[in-house]
């Protein structure tokens, strides 16, 4: 028998009073992949996952959970599934271990607590109240909470959002320990680095829809070209300067110059420069780089997430924190239906 | 798996030791109403009634005739009498501050308003004591013996009423408060996505607040003897399952009004329109039996209407349990009724 699709969806929809927030998802998540949901603020992936938890109610549309719909199974799925909110404020004046203790009560077949610890590295902490955790050591403890119940499936809604930079690397570390343990895990995040590191296959959501779906190395194969020049020329010349050139797949206008998608960098680069030569201008900004999904994620929807990063952050003029201030913004964009 | 692995056994511990490791918590629970009712009983204790003071007119600085009137006024224990000119007397009489005027003379004349509570009784105490000064034989030997009865004091009947009281604003307050915290953090919503039984969490705070409700109790009952000597008269388990009902029944209201609410303000502004109706209509302060006949049986289906009389019933009364079952029922209803609708309604994300 063929091992059933750890999750399915069929034309998935959720409306709210005026906007659709899912609109017609189709996924497929196949045992013991990591799969990412990418996407700006407001496109829908915490709403999709929410729906796939069993926490919303979907307008229209399947769900197949481990072979099973939520309707009459609803109890089994969630002994079974593990699940990681993106903002839950677990009790400030219970220790680490007590925490994990309560959530393991819940589950019919849980895991030790050591073992539950020691995979989300808190050991040291377990005596610690959650309230003098700092923000990564909170997330791992919710991470922990997820893994009582020795989950078949793995939701982590934006694990990272938050996080300094060190946490994150270190809570990478321990996600992908977990796939490398067989479980199946789905996670949402506004990160291309983090998908990039962490999934076998990314669905990028915008405006509740699916637009590009498959392999990290398959998106940016669809490119076109496996490297990127980055260019601006004084004076500026025109995008048809580059478009025909050969070896160039794409060229996409950015704030001061192109963007151009490229094959072999080296034999290339040297056209570039020549035309811009040719035609009596030159570089003022040079840069190479290898094509990311980030660079996937402009081509398909013409803005940058980084670019959106900084725009959220910088509406929030307050000198909050940097874990306050990504709370912030995506509790504006995760909750369209408030 | 043993007891202590069980959802409502960590549930509950959870909600313990969220209320222990916050001293101040503890204080609202446990210090504020012995501090309530050390307030009320210094304003309530019982010390000898301040004597009742009669306005007599004189004439002028030395009346003598003013002079023995008064004198036989303040020879009766519990009057006082103040010597003044007729406008004064007259003041003090529209004031308050005297229950009755008397002017000397044949025959002496007495100014006062029936209205006033003790008025009539003054005018029969000083006109005895005015003919007692003209004729000593006119007085009848009588015997006296003094009591004090707990029970029949203010401060009985207003301890029962406190005690009622905080265990109304703790249920309802404490449980509700906590709920819907946890739904602004989504602590209820990461519940919801679990396996966990739903009744569990619900059940788990009634059974807090009946642990919380009988340490309560433990507190303001022994406070009673301490400081005012006020014995319950009933069974002290007696009032045990009464305390505990009733905060089945308060945590109940609790859980009804958190059911829903989205957020803070709106939950204390549910909570204040349900617990504000009792703290007038129930008898805490004076008794619910002055409202008219065609409220009662409103007044009387509030749980802490039901609560104040059986506990007044068992601590001053000395009745026993089996004769508050009207008053357990009505508690037990509001306990289950509200257990089992905010199941029903209840709101987890």
């Amino acid at each position: 028998m063929v091992e059933p699709a750890a999750i399915r969806t069929r034309a998935l929809v959720k409306r709210f009073e005026s906007i659709t927030a899912v609109d017609g998802v189709d996924l497929e998540v196949r045992a013991g992949e990591c799969f990412g949901l990418l996407g700006p603020n407001g496109a829908g992936k915490t709403t999709t996952m929410e729906i796939l938890e069993g926490l919303q109610r979907a307008t229209s549309g399947d769900v197949e959970l481990l072979g099973l719909p939520w309707s009459g199974h609803a109890t089994e799925l969630r002994a079974r599934i593990g699940i990681q909110l993106q903002e839950t404020e677990l009790y400030d004046k219970l220790s680490v271990e007590e925490t994990v203790r309560l959530f393991r009560s819940f589950y019919p077949r849980p895991l030790p607590v050591d073992e539950v610890l020691a995979q989300v590295d808190l050991i040291e902490k377990r005596a610690a109240w959650v309230e003098k955790l700092s923000g990564g050591q909170k997330q791992r403890l919710a991470i922990a909470c997820a893994l009582v119940s020795d989950p078949e499936l793995l939701f982590l809604d934006e694990p990272t959002t938050g996080l300094d930079p060190a946490a994150r690397r270190a809570l990478w570390e321990i996600l992908r320990k977990l796939r490398a343990g067989g479980r199946t895990l789905l996670l949402t995040t506004h990160y291309m680095e983090e998908a990039e590191k962490l999934c076998d296959r990314i669905a990028i959501m915008r405006k509740g829809k699916v637009i590009a779906l498959g392999s990290p190395a398959e998106l940016i194969a669809r490119l076109g070209g496996e490297e990127i020049i980055e260019i601006g020329c004084e004076p500026p010349l025109p995008a048809e300067a580059f478009a025909t050139l050969e070896g160039v797949a794409a060229c996409l206008p950015e704030p001061g110059g192109f963007r151009l998608s490229v094959h072999e960098l080296h034999a290339t680069l040297p056209r570039v420069l020549e035309e811009v030569r040719r035609r009596g201008a030159r570089p003022s900004r040079l840069a190479t780089r290898t094509a990311s999904l980030d660079d996937v994620f402009v081509e398909l929807t013409g803005t940058s997430l980084g670019a959106d990063e900084a725009q959220a952050a910088a509406a929030t003029a307050d000198p909050t924190s940097d874990s306050k201030r990504g709370r912030k913004a995506r509790r504006d964009a995760a909750e369209p239906g408030r | 798996m043993s007891f202590r692995d069980r959802p409502l056994a960590q549930l509950f511990l959870a909600r313990w030791r969220e209320l222990v490791r916050e001293p101040g918590v503890l204080f609202w629970v446990f210090g504020f109403p012995i501090l309530l009712a050390i307030a009320l009983g210094l304003a309530f204790r019982n010390r000898p009634p301040n004597a009742l003071a009669i306005a007599v007119v004189e004439r002028s600085a030395d009346d003598p005739a003013a002079a023995s009137v008064a004198a036989a006024i303040d020879a009766v224990d519990g009057f006082a009498a103040r010597r003044a000119e007729a406008a004064a007397a007259a003041e003090l009489l529209r004031s308050g501050r005297a229950l009755l005027v008397v002017e000397p003379g044949e025959p002496p004349r007495f100014t006062f308003d029936p209205s006033r509570e003790g008025s009539r009784l003054a005018e029969i105490a000083v006109r005895d004591a005015l003919e007692f000064a003209r004729d000593p034989a006119t007085r009848l030997a009588t015997l006296e013996t003094t009591v004090t009865a707990p029970g029949q004091r203010y401060i009985d009947f207003l301890l029962p009423g406190l005690l009622g009281m905080n265990l109304m604003s703790g249920g309802v307050w404490g449980v509700g408060w906590a709920l819907v915290l946890m739904r602004t953090r989504k602590l209820l919503k990461r519940f919801a996505a679990t396996p966990m039984r739903r009744g569990d969490l619900l059940l788990s705070f009634m059974l807090f607040r009946v642990v919380i409700s009988l340490v309560e109790a433990l507190f303001l009952v022994a406070f009673g003897i301490l400081a005012f000597s006020l014995w319950p008269r009933g069974s002290y388990l007696a009032v045990a399952a009464i305390v505990a009902v009733s905060a089945l029944a308060f945590a109940g209201v609790g859980l009804l009004v958190a059911s829903r609410a989205q957020n803070s303000q709106s939950a204390a502004g549910l909570m204040n329109l349900v617990t504000l109706p009792m703290f007038l209509l129930s008898g805490v302060f004076f008794p619910a039996g002055n409202f008219p006949d065609w409220m009662q049986p409103v007044v009387k289906a509030l749980p802490l209407t039901a609560l104040n009389d059986a506990l007044r019933a068992v601590i001053l009364d000395g009745a026993s349990l089996a004769s508050t079952a009207p008053q357990m029922a009505v508690l037990g209803a509001w306990g289950a009724v509200g257990f089992a609708v905010a199941l029903k309604i209840f709101r987890w994300t």
